[in-house]
């Protein structure tokens, strides 16, 4: 491909190839303090090209690739390029990863233990993991948590934070000094705004964490909590993993295990200030 | 070196040969086995070498992925014998399946896709019974595929189950009807070795005789590397006293002694460094075969396109060809 570039977010290695050269340029730069891949070998490849070759000029349009693809998945416009290389990584994880079970999920970590925050899009995940952030816990990702099948433990995948609509100012507010991406409109999921990990996320990647709470926050309800038994929590993860069903024996083992020694919790919240005493008062107590 | 197939076909041959990787060299190879879905295979040639651990953790991967893959066909197989069993049928198993079953080298390591089982061409509607009554269900809505797959195919419209999302394809015949070679499909399951549970799969001669059909006789050679590395291993195993004979005397019984003589020379040539005498257009095959950038993208798109044609080519007489491409076209088909 004629323009490349190579970076590894937690454990993961990945080489992104691009037609043109803005995507690949806008990764370097927000992703200018992540190391390479590991003996610069990357796990996965994301291809960014013109389905036909004129589209590389004329009303250029990317599509996603890589060493896994969804064949249906729709092109992007050449601006919000970064955008389709964050979703082609996300899909190499997605479809690919197979060496820990993937939970669609935030997460944050604070003195070796880590929340783990999941519920579908829009329930505010990625908003409530910048604002941990910005209160002193370190971010270990907004989009999948990386639980290793021999400890049990979480490893960080901290890549860009993807805010999408209201979120994006919350975070702006609450963390002034960021350094954010462009801003993306019209995308497929609204207006979105990448939001680059402070340095210590970055610095401590490496590091996994002892899963230490589950939460299935609620944007847009009054404020509310209640504890969630094991098996509804069990089903709603392995709806919440990508790869459960691919890791076989493995997947089931290292769900009961997370399942059966982690507290878990829905809360409902109207919202992000309100969530985030919550959260407090919660992890205060376990 | 120029990154392209041949980079896998190396490594496959001469796992020691990677030891003069650099990281460019290895990122191709790694992206050129996953799309040419010999990873795992690739994973159990490297076993035991020293390698970059990167790459070493990657393999582990792909072989926990291809040993999970081989639980998983196994028990597709079963569910798919407790469906047919009591019709008393004889059903044999094909391809991946039928090597992870035998234990056969070629199974080590090896990606797995759909189900895929003979049985006798006439009890074909009884096997479709059956299969339905068992929770499997029709994958083409489209009225003119379902329709063009009964009328021509060697095989059923595929299934999938609705449980399992496991697809399964119910064969009849090896070729499709409207091939010019019609390997005796009847021959094979009266040969057919049976295994401790009932099934059975091909004999030999004829696991190498279906594998050189399906890989030269029926499609576009997509995905070419790793049924050429079947029949590698499938030979490797097999080598003994008079098999070389009894092989051609059954590839000619099938009508595939072009075929067979082709996956011989193409297997020397990519496989087992011996030097090979080509011929005809074997040079064509083997760039089709390693058609692969060091990104694993498919490239040399004519000729792709040029093999495509052949593949229909093959399948049907001219009239029909013609008609079912121009269907497919104005449905926006496009070969890729």
């Amino acid at each position: 491909m004629r323009h490349a570039a190579s970076l590894r977010i937690g454990p993961i290695g990945f080489r992104i190839g691009s037609d043109w050269r803005g995507p690949v340029a806008a990764v370097r730069a927000l992703y200018s303090d992540y190391p390479q891949p590991d003996d610069d070998i990357p796990d996965f490849n994301v291809h960014l090209f013109a389905a036909r070759p004129w589209r590389r000029v004329l009303r250029p349009s990317v599509q996603i690739g890589g060493d896994f693809v969804i064949p249906d998945a729709a092109p992007l416009p050449l601006a919000q390029g970064l955008l389709a290389a964050e979703m082609g990584m996300n899909l190499q994880m997605a479809l690919g990863q197979r060496r820990y079970l993937l939970l669609h999920a935030a997460t944050a970590e604070r003195e070796g233990r880590a929340i783990l925050m999941t519920g579908i899009s829009g329930a505010g995940k990625s908003t409530l993991a910048a604002l941990l952030m910005a209160r002193g816990w370190r971010l270990m990702g907004d989009e999948f948590a990386l639980v290793d099948p021999a400890t049990g433990r979480v490893h960080a995948f901290p890549r860009l934070v993807s805010l999408k609509n209201e979120g994006i100012a919350v975070a702006e507010a609450a963390l002034p000094q960021a350094r954010f991406g462009p801003r993306l409109e019209g995308t497929p999921k609204g207006a979105i705004r990448h939001l680059v990990p402070d340095a210590r996320a970055i610095a401590a990647m490496a590091e996994p964490a002892d899963p230490a709470l589950i939460l299935f926050p609620r944007f847009g309800f009054e404020v509310a909590e209640r504890p969630v038994l094991p098996s509804e929590t069990f089903v709603r993860l392995t709806q919440a993993s990508t790869n459960y069903t691919a890791l076989g024996e493995r997947g089931f083992e290292s769900l009961t295990r997370l399942v059966r020694d982690v507290p878990a919790r829905a809360i409902d919240y109207p919202d992000a200030q309100t969530a985030l005493a919550h959260i407090e008062r919660i992890w205060s107590v376990l | 070196m120029r990154h392209d197939g041949r980079l896998l076909a190396a490594a496959l041959r001469d796992p020691g040969s990677t030891a003069a990787l650099d990281f460019a060299g290895w990122t191709a190879l790694l992206a050129i086995a996953r799309a040419e879905q010999l990873l795992g295979t690739l994973a159990h040639r490297l076993e035991g070498l020293p390698i970059p651990e990167a790459v070493r953790r990657i393999l582990a991967d792909a072989r926990a992925s291809a040993e999970q893959g081989r639980v998983v066909a196994l028990w597709e197989a079963e569910m798919a014998r407790r469906a047919l069993a009591p019709s008393g049928m004889p059903v044999m198993l094909l391809k991946g399946t039928a090597f992870v079953a035998a234990g056969l080298s070629a199974g080590r390591g090896r990606q797995i896709g759909d189900l895929d089982i003979l049985v006798p061409r006439d009890r074909i509607d009884e096997a479709e019974t059956a299969l339905i009554a068992a929770g499997w269900e029709w994958v083409k809505p489209d009225p003119y595929d379902d329709a063009y797959y009964r009328r021509w195919m060697h095989e059923l419209p595929p299934l999938i189950h609705r449980e399992r999302d496991r697809m399964i394809d119910v064969h009849h015949t090896i070729l499709p009807l409207t091939a010019r070679i019609t390997p005796d499909a009847a021959a094979m399951l009266a040969d057919a070795r049976p295994l401790a549970n009932g099934l059975r799969i091909p004999s030999p001669e004829d696991l190498l005789c279906h594998a050189a059909a399906h890989l030269f006789a029926d499609g576009d050679l997509a995905g070419g590397m790793r049924n050429l590395w079947d029949i590698h291993c499938l030979l490797d195993e097999f080598d003994g006293s008079g098999f070389a004979e009894r092989l051609e005397a059954r590839a000619r019984l099938h009508g595939l002694e072009a075929e067979m003589a082709r996956a011989l020379r193409l297997r020397a040539a990519l496989y087992t460094g011996e030097r090979s005498r080509l011929v005809g257009a074997d040079r064509l095959y083997l760039r089709r075969l390693t058609a692969r950038d060091g990104w694993g993208r498919q490239i040399r798109k004519a000729t792709r396109l040029g093999f495509y044609i052949r593949s229909h080519w093959l399948r049907m007489p001219p009239h029909l060809l013609a008609r079912h491409l121009w269907t497919k076209f104005r449905k926006g088909h496009s070969p890729g």
